[in-house]
């Protein structure tokens, strides 16, 4: 579960304020909004990389408002993947898992599964900079899967592919939702995706989360 | 004709200038190879003297330049990532090395060993005036501002994203540094060190007024040059100067070369 009570996040100029909104666990969230409007500040706001200067998030039944972005448990793609450079598919893969201390049996078995999940299995071995987009979304996508996180926040994931491999993505996130059940915060512009994953649909618009389809009654603006 | 096929004075005015500059250098490099011959060098390498300055000018910069890197990452790094304000002063003034006299730094530094600050830093039992660890100590004061320079510049080129999801992962701050940052930016401080490495390599100012000119014992290679000069010795000042140009240029292409290998 995401649940968001009249936060606010300052970023720059920028400021946000009175957000408010909830995730039931297991949901496919879709938040859409005008460019601008303030998305990716929010998904940042929640996965702790930009400061909370009022009001709580609560994921699952912790507040994990003060926490450090290491201690929240969430997966996160953003928009520009921000791949490891010096670092193979496998390694990527690999880096949650690892820093998280699993045994490494448990590491080879989650690399198996997620690079069958998310057909990468061929590229296991080679590093981020010689992949194709659709490609390099997957790794993302597998890096922040790997740690099993309770949540997992995607910027606009599909935004820079083309038609075919934005489909083929479509697919695929369908099936690492039905596979892992992971609550998803999913930023986006596209309706089409909106409508093809969103099981709740949220609208950013004037300062305030609008509920457009499904989801939680309460989300609103204080 | 078009556009496209006029031919356009654009690069060949570009190439002009940069062959003319490497030219002027070939030619100084020629002249300088010229004055001397194979025998001179050798002439120049049997002595006990020059030999000792080899191994000292060797051994001293490449401590120098590493303990450079030291303080060039962080520096280097909080330059590039940290938003106070304060930070434009302090970059401005850690290129006061670059700036100064190298001269002025040799006479600092041995003003500074000659205050109560300096002399209680020497009581610990560190002597660093007129002393080998006076040369490392010169070195390390320039080659670090340089070194700071070029890192600064790598970590900002970098995006600091990737540190960003290394948080989310489970990484500390010090983890995300040392698993992300540091990794990425090895070109950057193979760079770095081979600024400081060089700088340190033909030192002479500070080396001079700080540790001195002791056949011996503070001996490094430009001192030779200038020794061997005030006795008239052109020859084996030319012999010294080519053997410094020679092993500076193969070090660094070297040190590039194996840096490019290690982070492609």
């Amino acid at each position: 579960m995401i649940a968001l009570s009249g936060v606010e996040v300052e970023s720059g100029p920028f400021r946000l304020s009175g957000i408010s909104f909830e995730v039931a666990a297991g949901e496919y969230a879709i938040l859409m909004g005008r460019t601008g409007t303030g998305k990716s500040t929010l998904l940042e706001a929640v996965c702790g990389l930009r400061r909370v200067t009022k009001g709580t998030i609560r994921l699952g039944d912790r507040d994990v408002t003060s926490l450090d972005p290491a201690e929240r448990n969430v997966g996160y793609v953003p928009q520009d993947l921000a791949l490891f450079p010096t670092m193979t598919v496998r390694r990527h893969l690999e880096f949650a898992p690892r820093i998280r201390r699993f045994p490494r049996s448990r590491v080879v078995a989650k690399v198996e599964e997620l690079s069958e999940l998310l057909g990468i299995g061929p590229l296991l071995d080679r590093r981020v900079h010689r992949l194709s987009g659709g490609e390099r979304q997957r790794v993302a996508l597998g890096r922040a899967l790997a740690f099993e996180p309770s949540v997992l926040l995607l910027d606009e994931p599909l935004s820079a592919l083309d038609e075919s491999t934005r489909n083929a993505m479509q697919r695929l996130l369908q099936r690492v939702r039905e596979r892992t059940g992971v609550t998803t915060l999913h930023v986006t512009h596209s309706q089409a995706e909106a409508d093809a994953l969103g099981t709740t649909v949220l609208r950013l618009e004037e300062g305030a989360v609008h509920v457009v389809k499904g989801g939680a009654a309460d989300a609103a603006s204080e | 004709m078009s556009p496209a096929s006029r031919p356009s004075s654009f690069w060949p005015v570009f190439v002009s200038v940069t062959l003319a500059y490497l030219a002027f250098v070939l030619v100084l490099l020629g002249v300088m190879a010229g004055h001397s011959s194979p025998a001179d060098l050798w002439a120049a390498m049997q002595s006990r003297e020059i030999q000792h300055a080899v191994v000292l000018s060797f051994g001293t910069c490449t401590l120098a330049a590493l303990l450079s890197l030291v303080v060039a990452i962080p520096a280097g790094y909080l330059l590039a990532r940290g938003r106070h304000p304060v930070l434009q002063l302090v970059e401005a003034m850690l290129d006061i090395p670059i700036v100064l006299p190298p001269m002025v730094v040799g006479l600092a530094l041995l003003i500074f060993f000659q205050s109560t600050l300096g002399r209680a830093v020497e009581s610990l039992g560190a002597r660093f005036t007129y002393t080998v660890a006076g040369i490392v100590l010169a070195q390390w004061v320039i080659g670090t501002a340089f070194a700071t320079r070029t890192l600064r510049g790598t970590f900002g080129h970098l995006s600091s994203r990737p540190e960003q999801v290394a948080r989310t992962l489970g990484c500390s701050p010090w983890g995300a540094f040392l698993r992300i940052a540091l990794p990425s930016a090895l070109r950057g401080v193979v760079a770095g060190g081979s600024v400081a490495w060089a700088r340190g390599l033909g030192e002479f100012g500070p080396i001079l007024v700080f540790a001195g000119a002791m056949r011996m014992r503070t001996e490094v290679l430009p001192t030779t040059v200038w020794l061997e000069l005030s006795v008239g010795n052109l020859d084996a000042a030319v012999a010294v100067s080519i053997l410094l140009v020679a092993t500076a240029f193969v070090v660094l292409v070297l040190v590039r070369f194996l840096g490019v290998q290690v982070v492609s």
